[in-house]
């Protein structure tokens, strides 16, 4: 079926299988790979997109559902190649490893910092919970979104 | 797969009283995980999302639509509490308690406060107009409910003189983002002390035994609660999974149940 | 087609630069293994068995290929060469050869013209199974002969004895790596009956050599290339879908993708074996060690994978970083029905060292002793025999340095906060702080560096000078660690030029760079690196008659003799060098001999919080003290400490593949956990710098040791915590508790 969505900006009108979902539609449809595909049960967060304005797993969204809904991934968040600041200091603090999880991080983390621009640490560690790292242990990208909060004050 | 994007409730009525074999998709929590690990291939899919009827919130009256998100902010305290342990932020902006309710999954974190306080859920079907079925008989079994199949959830409604007095705990195996090995919910009313439980039955469940144990005691001692909670772990009937087990479950439900009453009393 | 990194940043050993694939993680176009596509490919999928233990008698792949889109099918009957493959052994079939060993394993491959088709396909293969009972239980396994290996180690005296004694009994769960990203594999034709495969892999030379024997191509007619990859922890040591997707590509012609969901990638590659192990300590009044007597069972499951080598580190690090005279230790891995295992992050020291701290913290106590003090008294140190080989140790050993170091962190403040995120069971808001309790406690482990038992372990790498900067060629997989970063600053250090750039050659273009396992990368390719940035810099120095090598040219007496461009006048100038560690050697039928080319150790502290009653935990703090050699990236360091502490962590309070009769219970994210930011503890790191005696500049490999010595210490923090002794990872809150008091009747 046909589907038309507003993606990072941009109208795309494309067509989808009934069952797919919208990550799989960002990824085959629309070659935006960069929203990772590790557990397709909302269980890892490597699929964060912003969907009409609020962070979900793409997996879950069917993408027949989307129709007419605007969407942000990872690849709208460093448009002309200037890095978001959540990019920016998930790459100074060394917070990116295999890198399967960062797309993820960046969007769920952006997401945050939209809705609560100074979160605290314990604030950090909820808002972020829904993505799982399984290289860092956390710790750089905490540094990292504790950076990003004291510049933002 | 036909997909049918109902525009309002109407639609979303017809469309039910004409396919009754159409799967209900609201935040997609539930269903996209057994489409896309359970290859699970719906023929037809009605979608809830635009239904703007859906997403009414009031103390009274919880529209199936409502999202975890939304409960979290604006919900009676123990629901917020419930509300905040649905698996992830993600989860939580998609997820409705619609389709908690629909689900029925023994592990529901909303429905423990459901019963507590002794809620109604409210379904319509376009032939028969909507019906109120008291929680304890819409829940019927494991992942089973009364709902008819030409009928949608429409909203929880809750009675004006539910408890203020609410308080939530869940036990799972990590500390975020994990389904329930236990959950339960403790509210103080005029009526005396309401315990619910949730994962310790096929379905929601009341510990009454350990409610009239409680409320026949004119004051709450150390030894009224350990009885109470003794009372609990024996009363819940929880089963041994891969989750957890039997024996586990029996002493976190009488735990969480008597942590809970303190701290309602606090 | 190469994969070329080129350096947009600047620094050599020692300072903590940026990775160069990180801008392209960051913005989400790095491309992994998962993410390669094109024209006109096609998609495979797996028809897997649902028994343990199963013969197979029906397969009858009409009806699949009957459907429309589907291109081919292949099972056991299609593979060309040999039918079995296997790293250290040759023991599984490509495909199920008429008996499944295990769950999950794989019976047929589809390819089809979309993924939907390609696994609608798969299931519509008609398969009939004659179930047989499986093999469950290791003990009985290992009781009737079936298995991978038995070693026994006799060091010292048998018959000494010691005047203290303390005996256990531990467990350790399965434990899947659980990387992000899932096994990939994109396979093209080359027009020529050959194929170019992008695979998940931590080895493509070892995945080459087994994918030509069961196709029975030549070497030069299978290109493997190293592919973007989310992540391995050993769970890419071992081959997974390479074969199939190679077979569909030649069976049909076309490029084959294929990609395992999360629940197949559960089945889909080995995991940490599950052990069991019985120690007996004995000890003096002092508390030196007298002898050490153990048997240790792990499970293989179906297949041998690396097994053999997972024992025997296992064995050799059943006594830990301490000295002691006598030991006697007999291994066993055996063979069942279980999910094979092999490779994870630690490599068989983890379960021994869990078993070997716990009798540590057990003999401190037996004795009335502090339990720093006796793993001081009898902390291992350069020039100490091994306790289980006997060989001498060379290079650096700084136990005591580590144990004081981590010891002198300070502690963190006593609970104050009442904010439920810091607190046991989170956001579930089960465990106010009056309920909690606080404990801690440490943990020392050892491993070895590299390949052990005489393998001959070498690494290549060509480094070339070239007008437009330097290029280090490699076959190394870079699984996220930094190697690729690593790689540029040993480069950039020894020729003096900032412009590096890790060029990722395939398997005909340059020779094995050895697995990216056992710690071994940065010392192995690193050293490969070095001594080829070495080579080609005396090289064209002696060339152009100089002293030295700078950024713009060759000097000599600090006059420019030659620039980059008359360097390169007649073209690249290159260097290549397959790098050796010092030779070890096979043990002799008692355990003994030189079989580790070196040693690294880790120091941790654990600091929980358990609320008793329900039996949960919150990690507090996990401090660490590492030996390093030399610490040639910081903050790449601290990344591998925290992540490996974290799977500790995992290992120590909630992962575990639940297995009923060969059945993997809990299959996806859902239900096998893994620590989330919540529950993550903070790190603080203390870095010890004693150069060791072969890497380059001294430097060990660290991969591994923060996920050691992680499980013991969280472990003997809740065990000081509740003022009891725990005997099993994961600790379940059942464990906490107690049986006894989790005894309640239902009302009738």
């Amino acid at each position: 079926m046909n589907v038309t969505i507003t993606i990072n900006g941009e109208e795309r009108a494309f067509s989808v299988e009934g069952h797919e979902s919208l990550l799989s539609a960002l990824r085959t449809e629309l070659g935006l790979a960069g929203t990772k595909d590790a557990c397709e049960q909302g269980e890892c967060g490597s699929c964060t997109v912003i969907f009409d304005g609020e962070s979900v797993c793409s997996c879950l969204v069917m993408a027949a559902d989307a129709d007419g809904s605007t969407v942000t991934t990872v690849e709208g968040l460093a448009p002309d190649g200037v890095l978001h600041r959540v990019q920016e200091a998930m790459l100074a603090e060394g917070a990116v490893q295999c890198g399967f999880c960062t797309p993820g991080f960046v969007v769920a983390g952006s997401h945050l910092l939209e809705t609560n621009p100074h979160p605290t640490e314990p604030e950090i560690r909820e808002a972020l919970s829904g993505n799982i790292c399984r290289c860092t242990g956390y710790g750089a990208i905490l540094r990292a979104f504790e950076i990003v909060t004291r510049e933002g004050s | 797969m036909e997909f049918i994007a109902a525009n309002d409730l109407d639609e979303a009525l017809a469309a039910k009283a004409q396919h009754a074999d159409a799967q209900l998709l609201a935040g997609g929590t539930d269903l996209m995980v057994e489409i896309n690990l359970a290859h699970h291939r719906p023929t037809r899919v009605i979608s809830l999302r635009r239904v703007e009827d859906l997403k009414d919130l009031s103390p009274g009256r919880i529209g199936a639509g409502v999202t975890w998100a939304r409960l979290e902010r604006n919900g009676h305290q123990g629901l917020a509490q419930a509300a905040r342990t649905v698996g992830s932020p993600q989860i939580r902006a998609a997820g409705t308690i619609g389709g908690n309710v629909g689900m029925a999954s023994p592990a529901g974190d909303g429905l423990p406060w459901i019963a507590a306080a002794e809620a109604s859920i409210e379904v319509r079907s376009m032939e028969r107009g909507a019906r109120t079925i008291p929680w304890n008989e819409f829940f019927i079994g494991v992942k089973r409910t009364s709902l008819e199949t030409d009928e949608i959830i429409t909203a929880v409604v809750v009675p004006e003189d539910v408890p203020t007095a609410q308080e939530f705990a869940k036990v799972g195996a990590r500390n975020a983002m994990v389904i329930s090995t236990v959950s339960c919910i403790v509210m103080q009313g005029d009526d005396g002390v309401r315990v619910a439980l949730g994962s310790v039955a096929t379905t929601p469940m009341r510990a009454t035994r350990a409610e009239e144990m409680i409320n026949a005691e004119s004051t709450i001692s150390d030894s009224v609660l350990s009885e109470f909670a003794r009372i609990v772990s024996r009363e819940v009937r929880p089963i041994t999974d891969h989750r957890s087990t039997e024996a586990y479950r029996r002493h976190a439900s009488g735990v969480l149940a008597r942590r809970l009453v303190e701290r309602s009393l606090r | 087609m190469t994969t070329r990194i080129t350096s947009g940043v600047k620094g050599g050993i020692g300072t903590s630069v940026l990775r160069p694939d990180g801008e392209p993680k960051v913005i989400g176009n790095f491309a992994y293994a998962s993410d390669l596509s094109s024209e006109n490919m096609l998609w495979g999928a797996t028809l897997r068995s649902p028994h343990a233990h199963a013969r197979l008698t029906k397969l009858d792949t009409a009806p699949a290929l009957a459907m429309a889109g589907v291109r081919a099918v292949v099972t056991q009957d299609d593979v060309p060469g040999e039918p079995l493959f296997g790293q250290e052994e040759q023991d599984q079939p490509v495909l199920c050869d008429g008996t499944a060993r295990y769950w999950g394993e794989p019976v047929a491959v589809v390819a089809a013209e979309d993924e939907e088709t390609a696994r609608r396909a798969a299931a519509a293969i008609l398969v009939e199974w004659e179930p047989v009972a499986p093999v469950d239980d290791p003990d009985r396994a290992a009781d009737e002969g079936s298995t991978f290996r038995e070693m026994k180690i006799r060091r010292g005296d048998e018959a000494a004895m010691g005047s203290v004694v303390v005996e256990g009994f531990y467990e350790t769960a399965t434990q899947d790596q659980a990387p992000l990203g899932p096994e990939a594999g994109f396979a093209i034709p080359d027009g020529e009956g050959g194929l170019d495969l992008y695979l998940t892999s931590q080895w493509i030379h070892v995945d080459h050599r087994q994918i030509i024997a069961c196709l029975d191509m030549e070497p030069d007619q299978i290109r493997c290339h190293p592919a973007g990859i989310g992540g391995a922890f050993g769970s890419r040591e071992d081959i997974s879908l390479h074969i199939h997707v190679a077979m569909l590509s030649l069976a049909t012609g076309r490029p084959v993708k294929m990609v395992y969901d999360r629940s197949e990638s559960f089945v889909g590659h080995v995991k940490r074996h599950p052990s069991r192990m019985w120690y007996r300590h004995e000890a003096d009044d002092e508390g030196n060690l007298v002898k050490v007597t153990a048997r240790l069972v792990f499970d293989g499951g179906a297949y041998a994978h690396t097994s053999r080598a997972v024992l025997a580190n296992a064995a050799f690090f059943t006594v830990g970083a301490y000295r002691c005279d006598n030991v006697v230790v007999d291994a066993i891995a055996a063979k069942t029905n279980n999910p094979p295992c092999g490779a994870m992050r630690g490599f068989g020291a983890v379960q021994t060292c869990f078993g070997s701290e716990m009798q540590m913290d057990r003999l401190a106590e037996a004795l009335d002793m502090d339990p720093l003090d006796i793993r001081r008294r009898n902390a291992l140190a350069p020039g100490d025999p091994l306790a289980t080989s006997g060989q001498i140790i060379e290079g650096s050993l700084p136990t005591l340095a580590v144990i004081d170091a981590v010891e002198a962190i300070p502690l963190p403040d006593p609970l104050d906060d009442d904010d439920p995120r810091l607190l046991p069971g989170g956001t579930g808001l089960t465990s106010p702080a009056s309920s909690v309790v606080r404990g801690v406690g440490y943990a020392v482990g050892v491993k070895n560096l590299a390949f052990s038992e005489g393998f001959d372990d070498f690494a290549e790498a060509r480094v070339v000078m070239t007008t437009a900067g330097v290029e280090v060629h490699t076959a190394a997989m870079e699984v996220g660690q930094g190697l690729v970063t690593v790689c540029q600053q040993i480069a950039r250090t020894i020729l003096g030029t900032d412009q590096v750039a890790v060029v990722w050659d395939d398997t005909s273009q340059i020779g094995s760079a050895g697995s990216t396992s056992a710690s071994r990368q940065t010392q192995m390719t690193g050293g490969a690196v070095h001594a080829a940035s070495v080579g080609l810099r005396d090289r064209i120095i002696t060339e152009h008659e100089g002293d030295e090598l700078r950024e713009d040219g060759v000097y000599r007496n600090g006059d420019r003799v030659a620039t980059i461009a008359e360097i390169c006048a007649n073209g690249p100038v290159e260097y290549h060098e397959r790098f050796r560690h010092p030779e070890t050697f096979e043990p002799d039928e008692n355990g003994q001999g030189d079989v580790h080319a070196g040693l690294v150790v880790a120091a941790h502290r654990a600091v929980v919080d358990v609320d008793p009653e329900l039996g949960l935990v919150r990690v507090i703090r996990v401090d660490t003290a590492q030996d390093v050699g030399k610490a040639l990236n910081p903050q790449a360091i601290t990344g591998q400490l925290e992540g490996g502490i974290m799977q500790g962590v995992g290992l120590a309070v909630m992962e575990q593949l639940v297995v009923d009769r060969g059945v993997i219970k809990n299959p996806t994210f859902t239900d096998y956990l893994i620590p989330t930011f919540v529950d993550a503890p903070d790190v603080e790191t203390r870095i010890i710098e004693e150069g060791d005696h072969w890497g380059p500049f001294g430097a060990k490999g660290i991969g591994e040791s923060p996920t050691i010595s992680s499980t013991p210490a969280i472990v003997a923090a809740i065990s000081n915590a509740i003022g009891k002794d725990l005997t099993r990872v994961p600790v379940l809150p059942e464990d906490i508790i107690g049986n006894a008091a989790l005894e309640v009747a239902p009302l009738s």
